[in-house]
């Protein structure tokens, strides 16, 4: 700690940072635009001046820039002076010499920066009487919208794109008042953390255009917080509605998750909520078709069905909540109840569980991902995967140049001389795939390969870190000295970090990235294993337990099941149609409940239509084993309700008494922390819907929400009463105290005087720390002291195919690859078509080109794709996208011959 | 005088090769240097009082100290020699450059060894295209003769030097935008500290130095410390170049002892103001720093002096005005450079210079009123020194402010009258 | 695509900097003195060779004054518009050759012959006015005098 003087006022800061974040941290009103927490300073907009003295007999002062300035002990530095006053009210006036000050018609008004910080500087008149310049806006895509006339040449656009997030396809062109900020041509912003622009530009030049589309202001948004359900990391989200639909999402910071971004997916997905494929009514076949049915009906004919309990099993799902899964389970029996995952994620999962438990590693959040300074990637395109994760990656290759800076006493912060000093420098991080990855450009060196051998480099690895670890036998020279090289990157780390996965159904690549860790662990080092999931409660559904699907195919064809109760669940995203279909034909009755309509619709007798993650609330275990609550935005319309709900409604109507105690939310997240062990910290997730903020609930609507007594006019002239939440303490309205919610209940960040997404500074602890009273979610995963598990021994072998087989691996894409997100259009437009990948040279030996059409055949069924071209792809192996294709035979990896159509 | 910067130079300003070069004298620093240790290299630079030509005259043998030495210093390190020379009214290092190169090769062979530099960059305006012909002839001349390379005269020292012709930006000329430019990136200068010495051209201990200052080092080394202080008239070392432009019977640019007063740079060499013209004002030093008026004319043009009157010494070259020319044109003309060269990072400089541009323009075009001036004062205020991120736009507003000193009923008149006085139409 | 002349003098430069981002300028240079500017075409190529995205090369482009990313005339005046020639008669010599060439600053003759460019101080302030045609400075301009200068570039 440090001592400080503002204003003649003495305070304690955290030592090492700029005097802008020490008086932001202590809630002072500093106004900025160059800087951010994320992105460091750089002295560009010279708004965050303030006089500094040299002591207390220095009355004159001079003026500094807090962002570059240390708050070194015994700084005395004046906000109030009225020259620094000054200097910072014209700052705003030279930011708006060309600004169209068209805030009426912009998207970013009510919530922008730029405001916030005219107002807090005062400027109110601008003496410029000339034409200002004005530019041409440029088609970015279909997420992002440019307005260029509104740029203030704070470059916070450019930084963050280029030098944080890793794109090229962006820059700041020309130069003096005439910087612009886009790309060389018109065409869609390539990096898949582009969305991040809309929250870090201050002003309105780079916004939603998803939002566009359905815009509401921000106070007029009732807002919910939420967590992301579109890959397994939970991100914190904020979603916004107005009038029954889903408006948009923005970033909910988490400090240990998240921290101030999101991935395109994450950002843009929600779409899928307003989308067509809604259901919204209980359907029943009738006549082979699905009718409308009232929901009264429906739960008359599923009290029917559950005559026999012993004949109804129930498939949950991973990207169901933990109570909508738990809810199930309680309705057919623990031993009825199977997690919906195909039999290779069921088991991937519970390695990865196990692994997890038994330790020695520890699965590390986002944020101590960023920190790693030193990583080993095994299988996993994580940006295509577990997207957030991969921007947390590209901040860990820059940890260990960074001490170079350290050496040199050059802050950390000081953006620009920390990197001039560090060059091109980064690493060490390492990528073993089948394919090229968006990290590689950041990667110290790449493998490429099929899965058995990046797991067999794994276990060379492990191998090269602790002799006592199991070698293969078979590697070349070059997998030999690399693994020696990955070794010792690591064990020289003081942070290593192992990721990977289930992406390639590869057990032995799990096995060997826990060699890894458990090898660094006897080298004395304390490892990190990240392991990505699939879905965002692949987790969480797993520690519920029961069989997986195969088991649930099995049940049904073995006769001891012909009713089955499925939970927002398509099974023909997880299994052959072949053995789907088989299955459904050989049950009687299909129920279903999901919220979109799916493949699986289709084959079901009655269908309940499930509220979204918008409409309900619940608890999703991420990857890194936190358990995190999201909560309603809005009420469910008409018969729309959360699974849970329908769950308990059903028991209630076949008779099961112990149902009616599941009224509201605490009291099904009591049942699952009573009732599974691995779970019972869940509950702390978040407060229970009795907390009150200063007595009151807390709004989810901005204090300036508007129309609440006319917004239904058309509708009924009598105001209605705002619907009730009985499952949370947040409330349907813009009712209640201004005070800060624990973290998981902050609807959205609002400040007086801080409109924008930046008011975040006044609900952390310091800045870019954590947030007040702790960042949100409970970490159910730590690593037992108990001796850890023997090291796996690897296969022999590799595998291989017969001659003339090519081992057909899977490819993921951030956009579409995910089953919810492909149904928002602007994620849609952005998904590959079908395609099967080959190495250039490999299309050379088959005689085929870009898009040739070829034919794979895999156990019964073949297909014809056009060949895409993967330069860099391992030899050998054909890549299919993931999750866009149909599953065939029992998955990938599988060996299929390929030819000319 | 004796000549010293300008001993070399031929009547019709083609540069000795290097065999003449020697012949005449040239490169006995190298050997001289290259027998001592860098350490002593440095300490008599430092007692000769060297400052910085290039405008902000920091003492040079001081800023090469800062500069990491020894078996534990990173590696290469660079030398860079600042030829851009885009400042309005300057012309001095263009003569150094076409008719001495050597002279500066020369120079820097000793600076780079002083600082165990491994590259040397001559970082070149691109219009320059005389001088980069002539430089990059004379640096394959220098290689061949051994005095460039690996191991210089049997000394173990190895010094390679590039020539890098610019695309084209006055923020080259500011040191860290130079680095950046030679790093192929926009020239938008760099944070301070760390300095260049520290962390520069790719991250590595880098000095920036002046043309002019470089040339001196060879006639340094050659006649040591005190003849080199015993040079000037004044308390600040060496000779200088000074320029004069403008309406005066004799525009040029001569050597003379550092101190040598406005008025017999004005009267006797360039010859006093244009028949039937009156001097009204001038700025010493380039067009970044202040004017100067008649109550001025004895300043000596050394760096405490020109500092004392209120204006900076700068490149030494200044620009004259004379009274059938119009100070809201010329001023008007000026920030229309600054705003034009701004690289547009931080904003007082951006918006500041570009909103003066067009208050200047439109009181020269009849168009100004009285409250212009007030705005022009608070640009000057805005772009005042660490208010912006590089001396680039306080530099600029030099000449404004202090225009509006000594010239300011010259704008009201333009204001009142809604012409300027100066225009016939 | 860059010629192999191109190819082999940007390699060249390639050896003089530890980063081939560095050559950006340079190599840009080399690609304009031949073609007398830089098309979005040339520019991709360079990119290309120095690894570099064409965004990146387009932002350092567009920064630099003498990198040209329009097309030009056969021959570039550059007319010094800076302090000293604007003292000595910067308005009168622009006026003539607008004139003279029937063109305004920032154009190319509807022949394809000249184009006409301000340009900052040409460090020949002492001969002022001035002006630089292609890789030759003409100083103490005279409208006379101009006349006879634009008769050398044909
Ligand atoms: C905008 C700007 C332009 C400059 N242009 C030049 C220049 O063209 N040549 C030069 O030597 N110094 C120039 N300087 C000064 C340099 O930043 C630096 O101080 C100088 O090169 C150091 O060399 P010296 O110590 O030998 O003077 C410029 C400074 C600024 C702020
Ligand atoms: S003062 Fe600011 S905008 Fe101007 S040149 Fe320097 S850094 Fe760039
Ligand atoms: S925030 Fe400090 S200069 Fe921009």
């Amino acid at each position: 700690m440090t001592k400080i003087f503002v204003d003649g006022k003495a305070y304690e800061v955290k030592a090492d940072q700029s005097l802008l974040q020490a008086c932001l941290s202590l809630g002072l009103n500093l106004p900025y635009f160059c800087w951010h927490p994320a992105l460091g300073s750089v002295g560009a907009c010279r708004q965050c001046a303030v006089k500094q003295f040299r002591d207390e007999k220095d009355t004159r002062g001079r003026l500094v820039m807090s962002c570059m300035t240390p708050a070194a002990d015994g700084t005395r530095i004046s906000i109030e002076d009225a020259e620094a006053a000054a200097f910072r009210k014209g700052i705003i006036e030279g930011l708006m010499l060309n600004h169209p000050h068209d805030c009426p018609v912009c998207d970013e008004g009510g919530e922008c920066h730029l405001q916030d910080m005219t107002v807090m500087t005062g400027h109110d008149y601008r003496r410029t009487r000339f034409p200002k310049r004005t530019f041409h806006n440029q088609y970015l895509g279909p997420l992002i919208n440019h307005e260029m006339n509104r740029c203030i040449q704070c470059y916070r656009c450019v930084r963050y794109y280029r030098e944080y997030a890793g794109g090229h396809d962006f820059d700041a062109f020309s130069s003096r008042s005439q910087v612009y900020f886009g790309r060389y041509q018109d065409g869609v912003l390539e990096n898949e953390f582009a969305g991040n622009l809309v929250e870090i530009c201050p002003t309105g030049v780079f916004t939603d255009k998803t939002l566009k589309r359905h815009y509401t202001r921000k106070w007029d948004l009732q807002f919910g917080p939420s967590v992301c359900v579109h890959c397994g990391l939970g991100c914190n989200i904020s979603a916004g509605e107005r009038y029954g639909t889903l408006r948009r999402i923005v970033n909910r910071y988490n400090g240990e998750v998240n921290g101030y971004f999101l991935c395109d997916r994450g950002r843009f997905g929600y779409e899928f909520v307003n989308s067509a494929e809604r259901l919204k009514q209980p359907l029943q076949r009738q006549d082979g078709k699905l009718q409308p049915i009232s929901k009264a009906r429906a739960l008359e004919a599923l009290a029917g069905l559950l005559a026999d309990p012993k004949k109804v099993i129930g498939i949950g799902s991973p990207r169901a909540s933990l109570e909508a899964n738990y809810a199930l389970r309680a309705l057919v029996g623990a031993d009825r109840f199977y997690t919906g995952l195909s039999a290779s994620a069921a088991r991937l999962t519970a390695v990865a569980l196990e692994m997890l438990r038994r330790g020695p590693a520890r699965t590390p959040s986002l944020g101590e991902i960023e920190r790693a300074d030193a990583v080993l990637i095994l299988g996993e395109d994580v940006t295509n995967v577990a997207p957030r994760m991969a921007l947390a990656l590209r901040q860990s290759v820059r940890q260990q140049p960074m001490r170079k800076a350290d050496q040199l006493k050059i802050p950390r912060w000081l953006d620009h001389p920390v990197r001039e000093l560090a060059q091109d420098q980064k690493g060490p991080l390492y990528i073993a795939t089948p394919a090229a990855t968006r990290l590689d450009d950041v990667a110290t060196e790449t493998y490429r390969a099929a899965p058995d051998k990046i797991a067999r480099l794994g276990y060379a690895v492990a191998h090269a870190l602790d002799a006592g670890a199991p070698d293969v036998a078979g590697l070349s020279e070059a997998e030999r000295s690399l693994a020696a090289r990955i070794a010792e990157a690591l064990k020289s780390a003081e942070r290593p970090l192992v990721v990977s996965g289930p992406s390639l159904n590869s057990e032995a690549i799990l096995q060997a990235a826990a060699n890894v860790a458990r090898a660094l662990s006897a080298a004395g080092r304390a490892p990190s294993l990240s392991l990505t999931a699939p879905e965002c409660n692949t987790l969480g559904v797993t520690m519920i337990g029961g069989g997986s699907l195969a088991d649930a195919f099995q049940a049904v064809k073995s006769g001891s099941a012909d009713t089955v109760i499925i939970l927002e669940n398509d099974l023909y995203r997880r299994a052959s149609a072949r053995a789907v279909d088989e299955f459904f034909s050989s049950a009687r009755h299909i129920v279903l409940l999901d919220s979109v309509t799916t493949p699986t619709v289709q084959k079901a007798e009655l269908v309940l239509p499930a509220a979204t993650f918008a409409e309900s609330d619940g608890t999703l275990v991420s990857s890194e084993g936190r358990a995190q609550r999201f909560f309603e935005v809005y009420p469910p319309v008409g018969e729309i309700q959360s699974s849970w709900r329908w769950l308990r409604d059903i028991m209630m109507a076949a008779g099961r008494r112990e149902a009616a105690a599941w009224q509201d939310l605490d009291a099904v997240v009591a049942s699952v922390s009573d009732g599974i062990p691995a779970l019972a910290a869940v509950a702390q997730a978040a407060p229970s819907a009795s907390f009150r903020l200063a007595g009151a609930k807390i709004p989810r609507e901005p204090h300036r929400y508007s129309g609440r007594t006319a917004m239904l006019a058309n509708i009924n002239v009598s105001e209605p009463k705002p619907p009730e939440d009985s499952d949370s303490s947040l409330a349907f309205s813009m009712e209640g105290v201004f005070a800060q919610p624990p973290a998981s209940l902050i609807p959205f960040f609002w400040s007086p005087g801080w409109n924008s997404i930046q008011s975040v500074n006044k609900f952390q602890e310091e800045i870019a720390g954590p947030l007040r009273g702790g960042d949100p979610g409970v970490r159910l995963l730590e690593p037992s002291a108990a001796e850890p598990r023997a090291y796996f021994t690897p296969a022999s072998e590799p595998t291989s195919g017969s001659a003339g087989e090519w081992l057909l691996v899977p490819l993921y894409h951030i956009f579409g690859s995910e089953e919810l997100s492909r149904l928002a259009p602007g994620i849609a437009e952005l998904s590959p078509q079908p395609y099967v990948a080959l190495n250039p040279e490999d299309a050379n030996a088959l005689g085929v080109q870009e898009e040739t059409s070829v034919t794979l055949s895999l156990e019964s069924v073949s297909r014809t794709l056009p060949v895409k071209l993967m330069p860099g792809l391992a030899r050998g192996l054909a890549g299919l996208p993931a999750g866009i294709l149909p599953i065939e035979g029992s998955g990938l990896p599988a060996w299929s011959r390929i030819s000319r159509a | 005088m004796e000549k010293v910067l300008t001993r070399y130079i031929q009547p019709d300003g083609v540069p000795l090769d290097a065999r003449a070069y020697e012949q005449a004298g040239g490169y006995q620093s190298v050997p001289k240097a290259l027998k001592m240790a860098p350490k002593e290299v440095t300490e008599i630079v430092k007692q000769s009082n060297l400052r910085g030509r290039g405008g902000a005259g920091f003492p040079t043998g001081m800023k090469w100290t800062f500069v990491p030495t020894g078996p534990n210093a990173p590696h290469p390190k660079y030398l860079c020699a600042n030829a851009d020379e885009m400042e309005p009214g300057t012309f001095k290092d263009r003569l150094l450059l076409e008719s001495a190169p050597h002279q500066l090769i020369e120079g820097m062979i000793v600076a780079a060894y002083a600082i165990e530099a491994d590259v040397a960059y001559i970082f070149v305006r691109g219009e320059y295209v005389l001088a980069i012909e002539r430089l990059q002839k004379a640096v394959a001349e220098a290689y061949n003769a051994g005095y460039l390379g690996q191991n210089i005269l049997g000394s173990g020292f190895s010094l390679q030097m590039y020539v890098h012709a610019s695309g084209g930006r006055y923020m080259c000329g500011e040191e860290t935008g130079l680095l950046n430019a030679l790093e192929g990136k926009r020239a938008n200068p760099r944070t301070k500290p760390p300095f260049p010495q520290v962390s520069g051209l790719f991250g590595k201990p880098t000095i920036v130095q002046n043309v002019e200052t470089l040339s001196n080092l060879p006639h340094i080394l050659n006649h040591g410390p005190e003849w080199f202080k015993g040079l000037s008239k004044s308390e600040d070392a060496g000779t200088k170049l000074y320029g004069v432009s403008g309406k005066v019977k004799r525009p040029g640019l001569w050597e003379l002892p550092m101190g040598t007063t406005i008025r017999e740079l004005l009267e006797e060499h360039a010859g006093g103001m244009q028949e039937g013209l009156a001097f009204r004002g001038v700025l010493p030093g380039g067009a970044s720093t202040d004017f100067l008026t008649a109550q001025h004319l004895d300043v000596k043009m050394d760096f405490g002096g020109v500092q004392k009157a209120g204006s900076r010494l700068g490149t030494g070259t200044m620009i004259v005005l004379d009274d059938r020319t119009c100070p809201v044109g010329m001023v008007r003309n000026l920030e229309h450079f600054f705003a034009q060269e701004s690289c547009g990072w931080c904003t007082p400089c951006w918006s500041g210079l570009s909103w003066a541009e067009q208050i200047l323009t439109s009181i020269e075009e009849g168009r100004g009123r009285p409250e212009d001036l007030e705005e022009l004062e608070f640009i000057c205020k805005f772009c005042a020194p660490g208010n912006t991120f590089c001396a680039l736009a306080p530099g600029a507003v030099e000449p404004l402010q202090s225009a509006l000193k000594y010239f300011r009923e010259d704008f009201e008149r333009h204001i009142l009258a809604q012409h300027c006085p100066w225009r016939t139409h | 695509m860059l010629s192999p002349e191109e190819r082999h003098e940007i390699e060249e430069e390639l050896e003089r900097y530890p980063t081939k981002r560095a050559v950006s300028i340079d190599a840009l240079r080399i690609v304009q003195r031949r073609r007398g500017w830089v098309s979005d075409e040339a520019l991709r190529d360079v990119a290309e060779l120095l690894e570099v995205s064409v965004d990146e090369m387009d932002s350092v482009a567009t920064f630099y004054n003498l990198i040209f990313r329009k097309p030009v005339g056969r021959h570039v005046i550059m007319v010094c518009d800076s302090v000293s020639c604007w003292i000595m008669g910067y308005d009168r010599i622009r006026e003539h050759l607008t004139k003279r060439l029937g063109i305004q600053l920032g154009e190319t003759t509807p022949d394809g012959r000249f184009t006409l460019l301000p340009i900052v101080c040409l460090g020949t302030c002492d001969h002022a006015p001035a002006m630089m045609v292609d890789q030759h400075l003409h100083r103490d301009l005279s409208p006379e005098k101009i006349d006879g200068i634009l008769a050398e570039y044909p």
